[in-house]
């Protein structure tokens, strides 16, 4: 009799214990938002990925529509090669332009994808044919100042 | 010369028992298919002791780290204007690093000591040897299901204390201060991932049940059989295995959330 009571309280146990994973998983992680089994995977090549990590998120309008899968060094074309894991949900025109974006001024950098017109979609393993890098600050702020120079040059 | 005779001493004496430690760890592993099968009541009662009756203070413990962790962070985060994300603060902590940490060292002094003393005893009034003298095997039979209670109990341990930790910084930011309800839960829930914070999380608390049982258990089985000995003993216990989580933590999470 003594058993049993302990068993109930070991069931009891167990079930708060795999409750709790549960809830860990699902209300505070994001397990449930985006299925890696239902994606595909596209490529962008960028000039320049700016501070772009593994796991980024991949936004369209600014909603979340899958991740940075893999970040690779093209060494024959010198071009850094993107690969994005998107939720099999939605699907994008083949003229898709891909951008590298900063959410905020200090906030992470993401790939944003901007709908383009072709009736054709992505598949699995296409290529972006356009892309835009990321902004670098030390060459925005170097334009700048040549500009103001060629400006101070021109009023003379 | 006899300061340097004594540290070498200490130093053959620490590696002999770390030797032994070693050899008791897998004769414990070998002899556990026996322990299962024959004993898998006793390991339903070892669940009970160190996981059931550990349950108060882990939960009450969570719930107050979750709440300091959510009104400190509010106060830092306000500063910049980014209360909301008080959430993924509590979270990640939690989850990461204080769930796992603090659950077992209040798993080491809550059920690791009274493993100790209990074997230690066990073994002064030489329970121990009347059960080798039955054919009965010890290890098989006292300390095997002990180390799967301990080892199955700590991870849901673990993940009760980082569930209850959020549900206190929850209650603590968005009922008490006021922190939008739908912010906190979306900025966190886009901040912790599943594979790389949860299921790590899971992982180090695995780790750390094997190491807090199984150096639990060895320090009652090697403890001299006098009352001087458990009660040093048990001391030896929360203190090697309080030092043993902090260093495993520092190690696996140099492994886990720097290689990005």
């Amino acid at each position: 009799m003594d058993r049993t009571i302990i068993d109930l309280w070991v069931g009891i146990f167990v079930a708060a214990g795999v409750v709790a994973l549960m809830v860990l998983a699902l209300k505070v992680g994001n397990a449930s938002t985006i299925n890696l089994s239902e994606s595909y995977t596209i490529y962008a090549e960028f000039d320049n990925i700016g501070g772009l990590k593994v796991r980024a998120p991949v936004k369209s309008s600014g909603v979340v529509v899958g991740r940075v899968a893999e970040i690779q060094f093209d060494p024959r074309k010198y071009v850094a090669k993107v690969a994005l894991r998107v939720d099999r949900r939605y699907e994008f025109p083949a003229d898709t332009i891909a951008s590298v974006l900063t959410s905020g001024l200090l906030g992470e950098q993401y790939v944003g994808l901007d709908v383009g017109g072709d009736t054709v979609v992505l598949k699995d393993g296409h290529t972006l044919k356009k892309t835009q890098s990321a902004v670098v600050l030390e060459k925005l702020i170097g334009q700048f100042l040549y500009g103001k120079a060629a400006e101070g040059g021109n009023s003379k | 010369m006899r300061s340097v005779r004594h540290v070498g001493g200490s130093v053959v004496n620490g590696i002999w028992r770390l030797g032994y430690a070693s050899r008791f760890f897998v004769l414990t592993l070998l002899k556990s298919p026996v322990s299962f099968r024959r004993f898998h009541q006793l390991t339903m009662r070892e669940v009970y002791f160190t996981g059931v009756l550990s349950l108060i203070i882990i939960v009450v413990s969570g719930l107050f780290v979750g709440m300091v962790l959510a009104l400190q962070g509010y106060e830092t985060l306000q500063k910049y204007g980014s209360s909301e994300a008080v959430g993924t603060l509590v979270a990640l902590s939690l989850v990461r690093e204080l769930g796992p940490v603090v659950a077992a060292l209040l798993f080491a002094s809550r059920a690791g000591s009274a493993m100790t003393a209990e074997i230690g005893l066990m073994k002064a009034t030489e329970q121990i040897s009347a059960m080798e003298m039955m054919a009965v095997d010890p290890i098989a039979r006292v300390i095997g299901p002990r180390f799967w209670g301990g080892v199955i109990s700590m991870p849901l341990l673990a993940a009760m204390f980082s569930a209850v930790g959020v549900f206190g910084g929850y209650l603590i930011a968005v009922v008490l201060i006021g922190v939008d309800d739908g912010a906190f839960w979306s900025q966190m829930q886009a901040a912790v991932d599943w594979r790389q914070d949860v299921l790590n999380g899971v992982i180090k608390s695995c780790v750390f049940g094997v190491a807090v049982t199984a150096i639990a258990l060895f320090e009652g089985y090697d403890a001299p059989p006098t009352a001087e000995g458990v009660s040093g003993a048990t001391t030896r216990t929360v203190v090697t295995s309080s030092l043993a989580i902090l260093g495993l933590d520092f190690i696996l999470t140099a492994f886990m959330f720097t290689g990005v």
